[in-house]
């Protein structure tokens, strides 16, 4: 893996961005993340954002957090996880430290209130975008089991409220049996 | 010396919020409210609604804001980092072994099965926050007369450009949140 500290100051500046303008959820981020560094600066592929999103789930922490770690861990090594790290935690610490001293008046504008709930249609538009693509992509593989295991997965999370992390937690299960199956068939060939 | 107690609690609550966002709540409460004695459980239920109205990982808010009561800047600086020690270091570790044997094909496999589990809770976390946008309501409580024009349109809106024209996505969120408090203020609304 080679390090490029060239990136630095872009990685940096990226991840302050997202940090500092998207709401809600870890999810909301990655797709974020995804259009950022896949589509836009094409450091990283596709596959490997999907992947890094599941191995945050197996990390305790803030998946924003976690992700950018990884990320900045593939673009610079150590130093490049501490950018990007720094990145996205500035924002919050920043928006927040200015909002404590007065967050009374924060709480109650009507202004503050309309534009916050306003822009989430505006996050809306942004993440189904991304899941448009990556779902075309899932789709494309023509493997019955991952499409399957996409709807099966979207309705656990969506309509039966099941944890992020169970459900990354079986699918991790089902690939490591579709494993063992594949390779068990193999050996059975030769011999 | 406070301030150590607390680096310390946001540690053990960075260590210990597993499966992220909201989990991580109950936590901070246990070691802010009951343990330390920090926040009155009220002060606790306004630091909760602040951190859901800002962007950024609850976690970091709720660090942020119980580290400026208690000690101003360095305190901010104390908790925040504190709370992200444990994740950055388990991740570092994680990060080290997948890139070093991503590409063993064995594991390839495995990882392209959690893939489509990946897209689908981005769906999910996508749909819901449409939801709360169009109807102001949790999926559970939604009236579909309830429906918010103003929100239904720029959503409309959002999405043609970004699908069509590649819009970068910072100036979709930014645009809606301006556009939409314009209509509801011209309209007066607000």
């Amino acid at each position: 893996m080679k390090k490029d500290y060239s990136k630095l100051w872009t990685l940096f500046r990226s991840m302050f961005m997202l940090s500092a303008c998207t709401f809600g959820g870890g999810f909301v981020i990655v797709s974020l993340m995804k259009k950022k560094f896949v589509e836009e600066l094409k450091w990283i592929e596709e596959d490997e954002m999907l992947d890094v999103t599941a191995i945050t789930q197996s990390a305790p922490g803030p998946l924003v957090v976690n992700a950018s770690v990884i990320v900045g861990y593939r673009i610079a090594g150590v130093i490049g996880s501490l950018v990007a790290v720094l990145g996205t935690i500035l924002p919050p610490m920043i928006i927040i430290s200015i909002i404590s001293l007065f967050y009374e008046q924060f709480r109650t504008n009507p202004y503050i209130a309309t534009a916050l709930q306003v822009m989430r249609v505006g996050v809306a538009a942004v993440i189904l975008d991304v899941v448009l693509n990556l779902a075309g992509n899932v789709i494309k593989t023509k493997r019955v089991l991952y499409i399957v295991m996409m709807i099966v997965a979207f309705l656990a999370a969506f309509v039966f409220d099941i944890s992020a992390m169970a459900i990354v937690g079986v699918c991790l299960v089902i690939g490591i049996v579709d494993v063992v199956v594949t390779y068990g068939r193999k050996k059975k060939e030769v011999a | 010396m406070l301030l150590f107690v607390l680096f310390l609690a946001f540690v053990q609550i960075g260590l210990f919020s597993v499966g992220g966002g909201y989990a991580a709540i109950p936590l901070i409460q246990e070691q802010i409210v009951n343990i330390n004695e920090i926040m009155s459980l009220e002060e606790f239920s306004d630091l909760v609604t602040v951190a859901e109205m800002t962007p950024g990982p609850i976690l970091i808010n709720a660090a942020t804001f119980v580290g400026m009561q208690v000690g101003g800047i360095p305190g901010v600086i104390l908790c925040s980092v504190g709370c992200v020690i444990p994740s950055f270091c388990i991740c570092l570790i994680l990060a080290h072994f997948y890139y070093k044997y991503r590409t063993v094909k064995g594991v390839q496999k495995v990882l392209s099965a959690m893939r489509p589990a990946v897209v689908a809770l981005i769906a999910s976390a996508g749909l819901s926050i449409l939801l709360l946008g169009l109807f102001g309501t949790g999926v559970r409580d939604i009236v579909v007369s309830n429906i918010k024009y103003v929100e239904l349109g720029i959503f409309a809106v959002a999405m043609f450009i970004i699908r069509k024209y590649k819009v970068n996505a910072i100036a979709i969120i930014l645009g809606s949140g301006v556009v939409g408090t314009l209509i509801y203020a011209v309209m007066g609304m607000i």
